[in-house]
């Protein structure tokens, strides 16, 4: 079964490499570089090691900015999901941060917290967290009824019910949100370098545009995606370890 | 008849107790006895307040009045000394069978080598030994629901309530269960209140049988079945008395059936 799937996983990855290659060769645009090419200027800035450094830049608001969203995003999802009373006051306030037009509140934000860290991370949170608390809140809320009346009349406390109940039962949509917001989290994070100032991963993609380096700029852009496809498995296996037997449909549905 | 029975012998007992959801009257004024080590059977229509009055004696619903009592105390939500089987199962689907058999112990604080000692011993009872690292998603219907028998029985409760536990399974299966369940009342000494649908199951299973029937509702009769019960499991079906009870429950409930 997992050879079978990974075997698929690698064929979609030929293909999609496939097509890139193609399409670079024929060339659908001046600016767009083959699939090899843009792997060579991956290999490259490994080797010279800018692409390290670059991560060491993008990596910290990004890191800090899917850990709170993260924390508090689940808080707050989990609040919010279990008293019908903040539904109303907060939820609101999630749709809108999940529909703003952000490009247009980067502007504001810099005025706010000038060009440094905390611009970026801002935008990470602002990126990653309404998914996460609108999934967690969501989750919450479809708790089957049945469990928890089970938990009670087996004598469970409050706290029990959240820990061994709700939780446990939200955890697949939980998880849901997480890998959503961490894949909008990894956007902002570009998008803020590309917006704010220029450092890291954004500043490789924006210098090597200006001055018509495509092969770097598709790697550097081709290697924030693969980060997330490897943060997003990881994410996987998380919750494979933490809610074995979750994954395999409710039995009381 | 039911005054046939002394009132210490009485394990739990409904007094004038009163529901309404909303302008729905669930139940009225309802007074009912269950004798200890007993089965008692709740037979009525749908939308009788059976579930209700079960819910009710287990603490998951208040009453809007009256009381229960249990070992003549009263109750006001759930305790250890009653127990729940649930006609959806109400497993977890992320733990194992024994986590979830065990489920119960856990609540109470048990350790874990103490609970899953337990947990076996009931596995083994219900017929699933072997079953014991498998997930709910893994067994059949059947097996499901003896998962959540062997919970109720793991806490050690001395009243054991299950509403139409057997609904969800198939009739073979069913039939087998209720051949265990005439075992369990005899060796497990716990009293059971059992809500059915099926006038043949409650007769079969039960040593008393109360009648509800509903607008409003009440107790409309309550039935003790005497002779067929020593005569052995394969006879019961057979036999005269148990016949002419399933009738005449028939003829007091087709009037009240759409
Ligand atoms: N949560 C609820 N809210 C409103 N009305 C309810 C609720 N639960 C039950 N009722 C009503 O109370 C009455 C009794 O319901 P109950 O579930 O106790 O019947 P029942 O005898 O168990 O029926 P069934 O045999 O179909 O399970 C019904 O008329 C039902 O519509
Ligand atoms: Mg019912």
């Amino acid at each position: 079964m997992i050879d079978r799937s990974l075997t698929l996983k690698l064929l979609s990855a030929a293909v999609v490499f496939g097509a890139w290659e193609i399409a670079g060769r024929v060339p659908i645009s001046y600016a767009f570089p083959t699939f090899l090419e843009s792997m060579s200027a991956l290999a490259r800035m490994t080797f010279d090691g800018s692409i390290f450094v670059a991560y060491g830049q993008t990596l910290s608001p990004l890191a800090i900015g899917v850990a709170i969203s993260a924390v508090v995003g689940i808080g707050m999802g989990l609040w919010i999901g279990l008293s019908a009373r903040f539904e109303w006051l907060f939820a609101p306030i999630f749709v809108v941060m999940q529909t703003a037009p952000l490009a247009a509140l980067i502007p504001i934000l810099v005025m706010v917290y000038g060009i440094g860290l905390t611009s970026k991370v801002f935008v990470v949170c602002i990126m990653a967290m309404p998914v996460i608390v609108l999934n967690t809140a969501a989750a919450v809320r479809n708790t089957p009824a049945s469990l928890k009346e089970m938990a009670t009349s087996y004598l469970a406390r409050d706290h029990e019910i959240l820990w061994k109940i709700i939780l446990p039962a939200a955890s697949p949509m939980i998880f849901a949100g997480l890998r959503l917001g961490v894949s909008a989290g990894f956007i902002g994070a570009i998008l803020s370098e590309l917006k704010i100032t220029p450092t890291g991963v954004g500043d490789i993609i924006t210098f090597s545009r200006s001055i018509a380096d495509y092969p770097s700029m598709y790697a550097a852009i081709f290697s924030i995606i693969l980060l997330a496809v490897l943060f997003l498995n990881l994410l996987g296996t998380l919750e494979n370890i933490l809610f074995k037997g979750n994954n395999r449909g409710y039995v009381t549905d | 008849m039911r005054h046939a029975v002394p009132a210490d012998d009485i394990a739990v007992s409904v007094r004038n107790v009163s529901k309404t959801y909303g302008d729905v009257q669930a139940l009225k004024d309802l007074t009912l006895d269950f004798p200890r080590g007993q089965l008692t059977s709740l037979l009525g229509p749908s939308g009788c307040g059976k579930t209700t009055l079960l819910k009710i004696i287990a603490g998951l619903l208040p009453a809007n009045s009256g009381q229960i009592l249990v070992n003549g105390q009263t109750v006001a939500g759930p305790g250890p000394d009653r127990a729940f089987v649930f006609q959806d199962f109400a497993l977890l689907p992320w733990a194992t069978v024994i986590r979830n058999v065990a489920f119960g112990l856990e609540l109470r604080g048990l350790a874990r080598s103490e609970r899953e000692a337990i947990a076996e011993k009931y596995i083994r009872e219900v017929g699933l030994a072997g079953f014991e690292q498998k997930y709910p998603h893994q067994l059949s219907g059947g097996m499901r629901q003896r998962v959540g028998l062997a919970r109720a029985l793991s806490v050690n409760a001395q009243v054991l309530l299950l509403d139409e536990p057997f609904s969800a399974v198939d009739e073979q299966t069913r039939r087998k269960f209720q051949e265990d369940l005439l075992e369990l009342v005899k060796h497990e000494k716990k009293t059971f209140i059992f809500v059915t649908h099926s006038i043949e199951e409650a007769v079969y299973v039960s040593d008393q049988i109360a009648i509800l029937l509903p607008r409003p509702s009440r107790v409309h009769e309550i039935i003790r079945p005497s002779n067929f019960r020593d005569k052995g499991v394969d006879n019961i079906r057979r036999d005269p008395e148990y016949l002419d009870i399933v009738d005449g429950i028939w003829a007091s409930l087709r009037s009240y059936v759409e």
